[in-house]
């Protein structure tokens, strides 16, 4: 038993991989500047120093390469951990992922696993330039053979990440970026919550939030506010956007009869968007008012300048709950 | 996966490539570290003394400015910088090789070449600023965006020097990518087009030895310039930090590629003087000595003695040529201090040429969310 300690999510998500590479010996971390520089983010900080440069990878400048070497470590039987640096340079990869990554289990007859970690940096609010802010979820969530999650909390990026490298199917792990330096608790020696199960992070009676990853942060401030004007949210993590978990998600929107739902991503055609389609199947008759999305427009990032327009705040988000408390 | 072989990356400074196999690669040099003229067999220049003298003041006014807008980070007026401090004479050479009809595919560090084009330096920052993505119109000057999406660019150069040809024209096209892009699938997928297609581009790999903290053995066995082998075009090491050599190999690569003979690979064998880019701190992974050894290659000095020793320049040129780059930097530093945030409606400008119902939509959702926010302090606050 180690006490629990107080971290940010750059530093768990770094002793996670520490702890996997130090279990399993067949974990690898992979991906551009992850070695000696430990990664533009320092995620991998001092793994090659520990670990040296067979299991800690600093890979050619090709992200094709990185993930179709991936799938054929795995097959070999090795559990790969490959870093793509920022989300807007996924797609030189996404052919790899989509065709091949993906399907490979089914087509071996499940004779074959690819227990394949994605990690990726994604989401805005650094002021970054373009390709460096975005949220393409809901383009690997459509993909079956893939699961897709995003960590909110230090402790959820501690676990998640190790449950993430012990799943035997390949995982696209989003990283929260401008969170990286919110602290909180990890307790290294607990007993996890399910990989893929949701969690209800505030308790409220008047109308459910849901978000995952960035937004999480956003969200329970924005329930705060509320407070003050005398509305009670409730806030669930989802956690996990592929699968996601409709069973908690049901049960707070049954007890609050409203959802919003919030991301960075564009609505359109987004994960809000599934999400809202569910629930209105498994709610109708519960619900007051209409499932509403908070989330990017059908626009290309905007430039750094105009990203706080652009992202869901905490007006945005009490805009919507407005309006959802209206009907 | 080999254990040797991703164990077997040597120590920088000095470090031999593993494939080079002894043999050094020549590199096309016609003024050396110290100043002095040389000839090569292959490749020659005859400039004027002004044509000299300019090229001296265009590296001076590019170091310059690309100085200023490291500081101006620093002060936060630029969310980010790539310097290209070091890598001066490989793009002045080779912009300076271009004629105005030729079509320039820049990456994101080309501020030299853009300079040569006729780019004003202010249209390069709006981006580094964050108030745009872009921020010129390529074809005003025959140059191309910015390029962040690592080796891109190489494809569309290509294509554009496809159709060049298919019109019949002479122009040809040059495409700039950095040694860590010639990993990528789509370097060499560029490098089969346009060799299957004879198309006229000229691939101008600037190896500054360096693709953020990964050295350049971590992308190639083989010296870089030897890849278009394989593909079955020429390729050529030039001294990237002689401007003169850089200009007469590029010129002869365009010229090639414009009289028929298809593409051509240059490989400018220069050094990456600063970190990466603003947000980075390469003495976390390179040795000073490193670096120290380059700035004795600086291809500004080596231009700067040779010009006073032959006479071709006096004293009361440099004093010219640096007041003028001072004001130059002031006139960044005010231009980019008074360059406005965008409208946040810009946000669903350009999105589509012919327009598009769901943003027109969102557009107006935005703007009436807006509107609820004038008058009030946060209105104010916007
Ligand atoms: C597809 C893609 N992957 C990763 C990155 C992140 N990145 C930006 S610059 C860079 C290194 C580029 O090195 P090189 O091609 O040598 O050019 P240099 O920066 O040295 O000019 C990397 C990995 C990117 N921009 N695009
Ligand atoms: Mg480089």
């Amino acid at each position: 038993m180690t006490a629990p300690k107080s971290m940010t999510i750059a530093k768990a998500i770094n002793e996670s991989l520490r702890t996997s590479l130090e279990t399993d010996p067949k974990v690898l971390v992979m991906g551009e500047d992850v070695g000696k520089l430990g990664g533009v983010f320092r995620i991998t900080d001092g793994l090659q120093k520990d670990f040296g440069e067979d299991r800690v990878i600093d890979t050619p400048l090709a992200e094709s390469g990185i993930i179709g070497t991936a799938i054929g470590l795995a097959l070999r039987g090795y559990r790969p951990v490959a870093e793509i640096q920022f989300d807007g340079f996924v797609f030189p990869a996404y052919d790899q992922i989509v065709t091949q990554l993906a399907k490979m289990h089914a087509r071996a007859l499940g004779k074959v696993k690819l227990p394949v970690v994605i990690r990726i940096p994604y989401g805005g609010g650094i002021g970054a330039v373009e390709h460096h802010s975005e949220s393409p979820e809901a383009l690997f969530a459509h993909v079956a053979g893939l699961k897709v999650v995003s960590p909110a909390t230090p402790s959820d990026a501690y676990w998640m990440m190790r449950q993430a490298i012990e799943c035997d199917d390949p995982v696209i792990f989003f990283e929260p970026k401008r969170r990286y330096w919110d602290k909180g608790e990890v307790d290294t020696s607990a007993v996890p919550a399910p990989l893929h199960r949701a969690r209800v992070v505030r308790e409220g009676t008047d109308l459910t939030l849901a978000a995952y990853g960035p937004m999480v942060k956003t969200c329970l401030e924005a329930a705060s506010a509320a407070e003050e004007e005398g509305r009670s949210l409730e806030v669930v993590d989802l956690r996990s956007m592929s699968p996601i978990d409709f069973d908690t998600l049901q049960a707070s929107v049954e007890k609050t009869r409203r959802l919003v739902v919030v991301h960075e991503a564009p609505v359109f055609l987004g994960t809000g968007a599934e999400i809202a389609a569910r629930i209105t199947e498994r709610c109708f008759f519960h619900l007051e008012a209409p499932v509403l999305r908070v989330g990017g427009f059908h626009a290309p990032y905007p430039p750094a300048r105009l990203e706080e327009d652009y992202l869901p705040n905490l007006d945005r988000v009490l805009d919507s709950v407005d309006r959802a408390l209206a009907f | 996966m080999s254990v040797k072989s991703t164990a077997a990356r040597s120590s920088r400074g000095g470090a031999k490539r593993r494939g080079g196999a002894g043999r050094k690669p020549e590199l096309v040099q016609l003024l050396t570290p110290e100043g002095e003229r040389v000839e090569h067999s292959e490749y020659s220049i005859d400039l004027t003394p002004e044509e000299l003298r300019g090229l001296y003041r265009d590296m001076v006014f590019t170091r310059r400015f690309d100085g200023e807008a490291v500081t101006l980070q620093r002060q936060g007026e630029l969310g980010l910088w790539a310097s290209l401090l070091g890598q001066e004479a490989a793009q002045i050479g080779s912009g300076r090789a271009t004629r105005p009809d030729d079509y320039v595919f820049p990456t994101y560090r080309e501020h030299g070449v853009a300079w040569t084009r006729g780019v004003d330096p202010l249209n390069l920052l709006g981006m580094f600023r964050g108030v745009n993505n872009g921020g010129w119109d390529p074809n005003q000057n025959n140059f191309h965006l910015y390029t962040i999406v690592i080796g891109s660019q190489a494809l569309h150069a290509t294509g554009y020097a496809m159709g060049a040809a298919k019109d019949g024209s002479d122009s040809a096209v040059i495409a700039y990518f950095g040694d860590g892009a010639s990993s990528q699938g789509d370097v060499a997928e560029a490098f089969t087009f346009a060799a299957v297609y004879n198309a006229p581009v000229v691939f101008f790999c600037q190896n500054n030895q360096w693709a953020i903290s990964e050295p350049t053995e971590r992308q190639s066995r083989v010296p870089i310039y030897q890849r278009s082998a394989g593909f079955g075009f020429p390729g050529v090491r030039v001294d990237g930090n002689d401007v003169l050599a850089v200009l007469a190999v590029t010129r002869a690569a365009l010229e090639h590629a414009r009289s028929g003979e298809g593409p051509m690979l240059v490989e400018a064998f220069t050094y990456r003087m600063g970190a990466h880019t603003t947000s980075d701190d390469a003495t976390r992974y390179r040795l000073d000595e490193e670096t120290a050894e380059w700035a004795a290659k600086d291809p500004i000095a080596r231009l700067k003695t040779y010009l006073a020793n032959e006479g071709l320049a006096d004293e009361a040129f440099f004093a010219e040529v640096e007041a003028e780059s001072d004001a130059l930097a002031k006139r960044v530093r005010e231009g980019v201090r008074a360059m406005p945030n965008p409208d946040p409606m810009a946000i669903f400008d350009n999105i589509y040429a012919d327009g598009h119902a769901l943003v027109d939509e969102e557009r107006a959702q935005f703007a009436a969310y807006q509107a609820q926010f004038e008058g009030s302090e946060e209105g104010a606050a916007r």
